[in-house]
């Protein structure tokens, strides 16, 4: 049963109900799901009382999918069926996939996103994601017991466009509605400095099980600003199993390896990693399928030197973020370590060498992230005021476009504040040229084709001219998620052309249409009623916001404009209480709504005008005063 | 929004060269904790949207005034001159020279792999780049002579490549 509940003083500004939203990190390894109850941020535990879902999925031929322990336990028996570790491949290519011999998979090439064949066909990343996340959808749903209304998703700060979108498209076939991506680290701040009332420059070391990321913030009044990220998102507590995989080849002299044997082995590698957390050294034992067996013991020391290289190559990034922010070392006030990776003594021991101090451990590395992702959750489904912190996040690599010459032209650096927009103008190469193709690139490199491509489009219909006489503004635009689109236009006639930037790599809104309806199969009421629902709910939100707005604010408008609102309102209203007109009928109401918002936006931006000038007039009697 | 304030005027500093960074900031942090979307999360989207080309802004002006060149060059494309023009390309053959220089000297260290060197070097770069910054300000500020500061914008547009050329090496030493 639901009980009612009693706004702290100054919690909340609007009269509504509290609206269940949950913060997701999704792990390489393991995923998590949590909420804030009564001004807490807590975990959310299955039945079971296991707050870590593995982020495991296996098919059956059947069509049965199994999600969490009970496919865990199934990964030797069943190790082409039984999908570990998938977050390394989403959003990438076969070619990118650099330990490809030593995985137990069937893969396949597609031509977007790399994809594995199961008993229960073709799978690709983004749909085994999305079971991960479906199960944890449920769970929150039965643990709050009600519908959520959205979800904060945690990604790697270092995560690329493609892999950013791959995990958004995976939360909207788990029936997600997504608030935000937010970087992990950004994540762990927010769950670590709001804890511990932190002010100055911290770093975020952050090694989960297949990604690296690195984030310098400034935390200052409650604003926590990122000022610089770096990372790899190919490295992780799984290449420190692959090593010990390594040794117990070289240990052992095996005959070729069956998937089974393989699945084994890693699963007894990454045992005797996490068993050296604690000891010295551990006895390393195993017994295949072909009745060969091996019995080794592996120290702490031999361990140690063989992930040196890795321990090694976190370092980097590590500078790279400190020089990108223009800090030496002994600027940060403390480290905060994230994800299951830092419990490895020799990487403890590396950041506190790197930074002369010893790091902050008190927050438990497995769960801060998904704190962290629904304190955030909390702010953006309107729980909260939004007063208490602000998060200014950045993109990662740079975003430019391919120019003559095959060259990379930068147009946001890394490390640029999102939200972001900027335009850069370009001209005609031959005479009389009418097209131009647009190649849009992440990435540090200076040759385009070492870049990430993330998508190609052309603008046509530039009238003829001279070389170079033509102006074309190309134009890119960063959300708040850290996603781009790009447009062109031509500045003489006026044409146009643009993308909602999804990348080369990924996968059409066809595709995800099509997964949608395989997801729903007793599908087309059920997702119309969902619509439907779901814009009645964002127009009542709507006007009940524009009344209070009017009511507080209406001496900003005059008679005309004030009628203008008030008339979008009543249309809003009457389309809300007419009969339903059909199976468009969500589409009505949400040109309704977008009507409204159009009709308003002036007064908005009055509003907005209005907030400013009394900020910056605090602003300097602080200063001067 | 009103797109004909100059950056200066969204934060309530003086037009000029010379920066109190503090201030900078904390209006930086000021506004955006006034406009962000984030702050507008249960408001409806003409709100949103609104506090998302605000926000942009903001961001966008920070950036400008933050940093060295990018002051510089906004600084005097409000006087009317574009300082990174194609056709604008003065530079005086003693700078050349000892850019060429100091390129050598980058070469040189990347041969040896020598942090030392690199070190030193990136001292001596940053050491200029303030030389230029503190000529740049003078230039714009007080002798408000915006040829020679267009120069002094692209020689601190060299300076800003060198020292990231440093931190390649850097790099590539470290690996």
């Amino acid at each position: 049963m639901a009980l009612l509940q009693i706004a702290e003083p100054g919690m909340s500004t609007a009269p509504h109900q509290h609206r269940l939203a949950v913060g997701i990190d999704l792990g390489t390894t393991n995923s998590l799901v949590s909420t804030v109850r009564s001004g807490l941020a807590v975990v959310l535990d299955d039945e079971a009382g296991h707050s870590l879902l593995p982020s495991v999925v296996r098919y059956h031929a059947t069509g049965q999918v199994d999600v969490g322990y009970a496919a865990k336990s199934a990964q030797n028996s069943d190790p082409h069926n039984t999908i570990v570790s998938v977050k390394r491949f989403m959003g990438r290519g076969i070619a990118d996939i650099k330990d490809i011999a030593s995985l137990p998979y069937r893969f396949v090439d597609a031509p977007g996103m790399v994809q594995l064949r199961t008993a229960a066909g073709v799978k690709s990343p983004v749909e085994v994601s999305a079971e991960v996340l479906k199960a944890l959808r449920q769970r929150a749903q039965a643990a709050l017991d009600g519908e959520l209304v959205g979800a904060v998703i945690t990604v790697p700060a270092y995560f690329d466009d493609a892999q950013r979108q791959a995990t958004k498209d995976a939360a909207q076939l788990a029936g997600l509605n997504v608030l935000r991506l937010l970087n992990e680290p950004t994540a762990a701040a927010i769950a670590y400095g709001l804890d511990n009332a932190s002010e100055g420059v911290y770093a975020v070391y952050d090694l989960g099980g297949g990604t690296f990321d690195i984030s310098i913030l400034r935390l200052s009044k409650g604003v926590f600003e990122v000022l610089a990220t770096n990372g790899d998102s190919a490295l992780g507590g799984d290449d420190f199993d692959q090593r010990i995989f390594c040794w117990m080849l070289e240990q052992g002299r095996f005959e070729p390896l069956s998937a089974g044997d393989m699945r084994l082995l890693l699963t007894k590698a990454r045992d005797a990693k996490e068993a050296l957390t604690e000891h010295t050294e551990v006895r390393v034992t195993a017994v295949l399928s072909t009745g060969e067996m091996m019995d080794a013991t592996l120290t702490q020391a031999a361990f140690n030197a063989m992930t040196a290289g890795l321990v090694n190559k976190t370092l980097a990034p590590t500078r790279k973020a400190l020089r990108d922010a223009g800090l030496a070392a002994d600027a940060v006030k403390g480290v905060v370590m994230v994800g299951g990776s830092t419990r490895m003594p020799c990487v403890r021991q590396a950041v506190a060498d790197f930074f002369r101090q010893t790091p902050l451990t008190n927050l438990d590395p497995d769960k801060v992230v998904a704190l962290g992702a629904a304190m955030q959750a909390d702010v953006l489904a309107g729980n909260r005021a939004g007063d208490d912190w602000l998060l200014l996040d950045v993109i990662p690599l740079s975003l430019g476009l391919e120019t003559m010459g095959g060259l990379t032209e930068k147009v946001i650096p890394r490390n640029t504040t999102i939200p972001t927009a900027r335009a850069q103008e370009f001209t005609t190469f031959k005479d009389g040229q009418t097209a131009m193709s647009v190649h849009v690139l992440q990435g540090e490199r200076e040759l385009a084709s070492d870049c990430r491509s993330l998508a190609r489009f052309e603008l046509r219909g530039i009238p003829p001219m001279v070389a170079g006489a033509a102006r074309i503004r190309v134009t890119f635009q960063v959300d708040a998620d850290g996603l781009l689109s790009v447009s062109a236009r031509e500045q003489s006639s006026g044409v146009e052309a643009s993308v909602q930037v999804k990348p080369s790599y990924g996968l059409g809104d066809e595709d995800i249409t099509r997964m949608l309806k395989d997801a729903f199969t007793h599908a087309k009421d059920d997702m119309y009623a969902r619509a439907l629902n779901e814009q009645i709910v964002d127009a009542q939100g709507l006007i009940a916001a524009t009344r209070a707005a009017m009511a507080e604010d209406g001496a900003l408008l005059d008679a005309a404009e004030s009628a203008a609102i008030e008339a979008g309102i009543g249309a809003l209203e009457r389309l809300l209480s007419s009969p339903d007109a059909g199976l468009d009928h969500h589409l009505t109401i949400k040109r309704g709504i977008e009507a409204l918002n159009a009709a308003s936006t002036e007064f908005a931006q009055r509003r907005m005008d209005r907030n400013v000038r009394r900020a910056m007039a605090g602003q300097k009697l602080e200063t001067f005063g | 929004m009103d797109f004909s304030q100059t950056y200066f005027e969204l934060f309530g500093l003086p037009q000029a060269y010379v920066l109190d960074r503090a201030r900078l900031d904390a209006a930086y942090r000021e506004l955006q904790t006034t406009v962000h979307p984030d702050r507008f999360a249960a408001q409806p989207g003409a709100e949103q949207r609104v506090a998302m080309q605000w926000a942009t802004q903001v961001n966008e002006a920070y950036q400008t005034l933050k940093h060295p060149v990018n002051r510089g060059v906004y600084l005097l494309r409000l006087q009317g001159i574009d300082a990174l023009a194609a056709d604008n390309t003065k530079m005086s053959p003693a700078f050349l020279v000892q850019q060429m220089e100091w390129r050598e000297s980058i070469e040189d260290a990347r041969a040896d792999k020598s942090v030392t060197a690199l070190d030193a070097l990136s001292g001596d770069l940053r050491a200029a780049h303030r030389r230029i910054e503190a000529q740049l300000a003078e230039l714009i500020d007080t002798a408000h002579d915006f040829a020679a500061a267009s120069e002094a914008v692209r020689q601190l547009r060299f300076m800003d490549k060198l020292i990231a050329e440093v931190g390649d090496v850097y790099e590539e030493l470290e690996s």
